[in-house]
C-alpha cells in the first residue's frame, strides 16, 4: 500500500471516501495518478458492521454538531442530525441501499421542461444524459447494478410482494425489484445478497456494492492509492496566483497536518463540502473559495422524501430481506397535469422496531403510536423520492457561534420546503395510501422524512460562472485545480436516488483530470 | 397495575374515589419498601439510589402511559426509566428535573383526583394528565429517552415479530424473506 510524503506536493488529494471520492480515487489510480484520500471517520471493515439499528448508528453515522433551521420538521425533531449519513471509510456507501437509478433526459433540462418555477433557482445542467451515457453503463458494469449487463433483479421479499400487488390493481406497470448495485448472482469477487435485511447498517455479506471493499481495495492495490483514515480536512491552502497547494487535516491525535496536493477534490457530502470551502475564507478568497459566484453552500436539495406504512391483517415481516429492492417508477416522469414539476418513484423500505419506533412520528407519544407498533409484524412499507426545487436560501452557512473541537465553524443547515416539494408529496402519500387499500390495508400512515441522506446541490454545475461553483467536469470555474466530486455538484435534484450519477460522474471526472495532467494543464 | 382496569370495569360502578385510593396494596403491583422498589407480581425489585423509590414507581406508571403496550409487563418500562436513578446521582440537574416532574404529575393528580398520580386507576385521566405537561423539558426528556431506553431492549423485539440481528443466522434467505403467501 502506498504512504506518500506530506511534502509530496505530487499528489491528487481527495477529501472524502464515499460514492464520488472513493470511486474517483480508485479510478485515478488505476490510471497511475498518484492519490491521498483524507477520510474524516475510521475505517471499519465488513466484519465489523452491526446488525442491530442503534448500535450501528453509533458506530457509522455522522454525528459531529451541525445546526439547523427552517420550517423542516428535522429542525423541531432533530436539529442537531439534518443528515443521516456515514463517517467512515467508504462514506455513505456503506449505509445507502443500492438503488441505482439514471436520472432522466428532460430531469437534466430542468429549467427548459420546468420553466420559471416561482422561488425556485432551476437551472439546466451543463451535461446532458447522452453525454454521461457511456459513463452510467460503466459505472453501473462496475456496480453490478441488476438489470442492466445482463444481470437478472433481485427476487422480491415480502415487503415488495405487498407493493408489487397493490400497485398492480391500480394498474402501474413498471413496477419491479429495481435496479440495484446489489448482487443478485456473485460477482467482481462478491457474494450474492443473503437477504440480511440490514441494508443501512452496513452490508454485512458484502453483496451491495460500496466503495470501502469494491473500489478502494483495488485503488491500493496498484500502489498509487493512499487512504488516510481519522483525518478531518480543516481547510484548503492556495498560492498567490490562487492555485490550491494542500490541505490542512487534524489526524487521529487531533495534531495538524498539511498535505501538498497538485490538486484538491473535495468530496465530504454536501453538507462538509460546502463548509471546507466557505471555512477555506483567505484574503484572496474571502467569501470563501471557489465562491465568486456566492452560490457556495445554496441550493441545497434533500430530495422530496417521506415514508408510507400500512398494516395489514397477516405478518408480512418487512424487514426480512432487501431493504429496498422494490420499485413503482409510473409517478417519475414529469406529468404537468398532477399540478407539481418533476417526478418520484416509490420504493420499498422497511426499518427494525427501533427506528420504527424513532420515526414513525418524532415526538409523537400514546395509543396512536403504540397500536401501530403493535402491529409492527403485520406492517409493509415504501419511500418516497422525487425531484425537489433548489431554492438560494435553502443552503449551508458557517454557524457563527458553534465550533469544532478543532476551532472551526460548524455547518448549519437552512431548509424550507417549495409549495412544489409539498404538492409532490402529498401527492405520493395518495398514491401509496392507494396502493395499500388496494393490497387490502387496514390502516395506512405517513412518515415525515427522515434525516436527509440524499444531499445534493450545494456546489453545484453550471455551464457560465455566475451561476454555480464548478463546471461539467466538477472543476470548480475559479481555481483550476480545485475540483468537487460528490453530489454537490447536482444543478437540479433529479428523482432518482444519486449514487449511481454520483459515480458515473466520478469516472468521468477521472478521465478528465488524468488528461489535463497529461497535457499539463492542471 | 393493568390488572385492575382489566378485572374492574366502569361498569360495576363502585366508588371511583374509593377504587382510585384503596386498591393497590391488595394487589399484586408495585410497592415501595424502604429505598427499595418492588413488584411482587412480576418478581422484581430495584434499588433505588438517588431518586426516591416512590418517584421511580410514578416514572414507571408515567412511562406506560407515554407508550402504552398491553403485552409488556411494568418490568420493561421499569428498565427504561431505572438510568434515570443513575443519572440523577451524577447530575443534580437531572435529578431535580425527574423529581420535579414527578412532584408536577403528582400535585396536578392530587389536585384533580384526590390522589398521587400512579394511584390514580384508569388510564385515560392520567394521559390527560401528561397532555398537560407535554411540552414540558420533563416529559420531553422521559419521551424521548423511551425511544431507545424502551424500544431498543432486544427481549421485547418477539412480541412484536421482529426478529432483529440476521447475519449470523445466515440472513433470511432461507428463512422466509418471501414467505407471504395470504395475498
Amino acid at each position: 500500500m502506498a504512504k506518500f510524503d506530506l511534502n509530496d506536493d505530487s499528489v491528487v488529494v481527495i477529501i472524502g471516501s464515499g460514492a464520488g471520492g472513493g470511486t474517483l480515487g480508485t479510478e485515478l489510480a488505476l490510471k497511475g495518478v498518484k492519490v491521498v484520500i483524507l477520510e474524516a471517520g475510521p475505517r471499519y471493515e465488513i466484519e465489523d458492521f452491526i446488525n442491530d439499528e442503534w448500535a450501528s448508528f453509533t458506530q457509522l453515522s455522522w454525528k459531529d454538531m451541525r445546526t439547523t433551521s427552517g420550517s423542516w420538521r428535522i429542525h423541531k425533531d432533530f436539529p442537531n442530525l439534518p443528515a443521516w449519513i456515514v463517517k467512515a471509510v467508504g462514506g455513505t456507501t456503506v449505509h445507502w441501499a443500492g438503488a441505482s437509478l439514471r436520472i432522466q433526459e428532460h430531469e437534466f433540462q430542468a429549467r427548459t421542461h420546468y420553466g420559471e418555477v416561482g422561488g425556485a433557482n432551476l437551472l439546466d445542467w451543463p451535461i446532458t444524459l447522452k453525454e454521461l451515457e457511456p459513463y452510467y453503463e460503466k459505472a453501473e458494469s462496475k456496480m453490478g447494478v441488476t438489470r442492466t449487463n445482463g444481470i437478472p433483479g433481485l427476487p422480491g421479499n415480502n415487503n415488495f410482494k405487498i407493493l408489487e400487488a397493490g400497485a398492480k390493481k391500480l394498474g402501474y406497470q413498471e413496477v419491479h425489484t429495481g435496479r440495484m448495485a446489489i448482487n443478485s448472482q456473485p460477482r467482481d469477487g462478491r457474494g450474492s445478497c443473503q437477504q440480511i435485511g440490514f441494508c443501512f447498517q452496513g452490508c454485512k455479506s458484502g453483496a451491495k456494492w460500496s466503495t470501502l471493499y469494491a473500489e478502494i481495495p483495488k485503488g491500493e492495490a496498484t500502489g498509487k492509492l493512499e487512504v488516510r483514515p481519522d483525518a478531518q480536512a480543516i481547510k484548503i491552502e492556495h498560492d498567490a496566483a490562487g492555485k490550491v497547494t494542500g490541505v490542512v487535516y487534524a489526524n487521529s491525535k487531533g495534531d495538524l497536518q498539511r498535505q501538498k496536493a497538485r490538486i484538491v477534490c473535495v468530496a465530504g457530502n454536501s453538507i462538509e463540502s460546502p463548509r471546507l470551502l466557505l471555512n477555506s475564507a483567505s484574503n484572496l478568497f474571502p467569501n470563501g473559495l471557489a465562491n465568486s459566484s456566492g452560490q457556495v453552500g445554496r441550493n441545497y436539495m434533500r430530495h422530496t422524501t417521506g415514508a408510507v406504512f400500512a398494516v395489514f391483517e397477516q405478518p408480512v415481516h418487512m424487514y426480512r430481506g432487501t431493504t429496498m429492492a422494490g420499485i413503482v417508477r409510473d409517478e417519475s416522469g414529469y406529468k404537468p397535469g398532477r399540478g407539481f414539476a418533476g417526478g418520484y418513484e416509490l420504493e420499498t423500505i422497511s426499518v427494525g422496531l427501533a427506528f420504527m419506533a424513532a420515526f414513525l412520528n418524532p415526538g409523537g407519544w400514546g395509543r396512536g403510536i403504540t397500536s401501530a407498533l403493535d402491529s409492527y409484524q403485520n406492517m409493509a412499507g415504501l419511500w418516497i423520492v422525487g425531484e425537489d426545487m433548489p431554492q438560494e436560501t435553502n443552503r449551508i452557512t458557517l454557524d457563527s457561534t458553534v465550533k469544532d473541537k478543532f476551532g472551526m465553524p460548524v455547518a448549519s443547515v437552512h431548509f424550507d420546503d417549495h409549495a412544489n416539494d409539498i404538492a409532490m408529496r402529498n401527492h405520493a402519500y395518495g398514491r401509496a395510501t392507494a396502493i395499500y387499500e388496494a393490497a387490502g390495508a387496514t390502516r395506512v400512515f405517513p412518515q415525515t422524512p427522515y434525516p436527509s441522506t440524499h444531499n445534493l446541490g450545494t456546489n453545484r454545475m453550471s455551464e457560465k460562472p455566475r451561476d454555480g461553483v464548478v463546471n461539467k467536469y466538477g472543476q470548480t470555474h475559479d481555481i483550476k485545480n480545485l475540483f468537487v466530486s460528490d453530489g454537490s455538484q447536482f444543478t437540479t435534484g433529479a428523482g432518482e436516488n444519486p449514487t449511481l450519477t454520483i459515480v458515473a460522474l466520478a469516472i468521468r471526472q477521472a478521465d478528465y483530470i488524468a488528461k489535463e495532467m497529461a497535457k499539463n494543464t492542471i | 397495575m393493568g390488572r385492575h382496569e382489566d378485572q374492574t370495569g366502569p361498569a360495576e360502578r363502585i366508588d371511583r374515589r374509593r377504587f382510585l385510593a384503596g386498591t393497590a396494596a391488595a394487589s399484586a403491583a408495585m410497592f415501595v419498601s424502604g429505598t427499595a422498589l418492588i413488584h411482587p407480581g412480576e418478581a422484581w425489585g430495584l434499588e433505588a439510589k438517588s431518586l426516591k423509590p416512590e418517584t421511580i414507581k410514578t416514572l414507571v406508571k408515567v412511562a406506560r402511559d407515554i407508550y402504552p403496550h398491553d403485552r409488556l409487563t411494568d418490568k420493561y418500562y421499569a428498565i427504561a426509566v431505572k438510568g434515570y436513578d443513575q443519572k440523577a446521582a451524577k447530575d443534580p440537574a437531572v435529578k431535580a428535573l425527574i423529581e420535579d416532574g414527578i412532584a408536577l404529575v403528582d400535585s396536578l393528580a392530587k389536585a384533580q383526583h384526590g390522589v398521587l398520580y400512579a394511584d390514580i386507576g384508569w388510564e385515560g385521566p392520567r394521559v390527560a394528565i401528561l397532555q398537560e405537561i407535554e411540552s414540558g423539558a420533563f416529559f420531553q426528556k422521559v419521551q424521548s429517552g423511551l425511544i431507545v431506553d424502551l424500544y431498543n431492549q432486544k427481549e421485547i423485539w418477539p412480541l412484536f415479530g421482529y426478529e432483529g440481528e440476521s447475519a449470523s443466522k445466515g440472513g433470511y434467505i432461507n428463512r422466509g424473506f418471501n414467505d407471504l403467501a395470504w395475498l
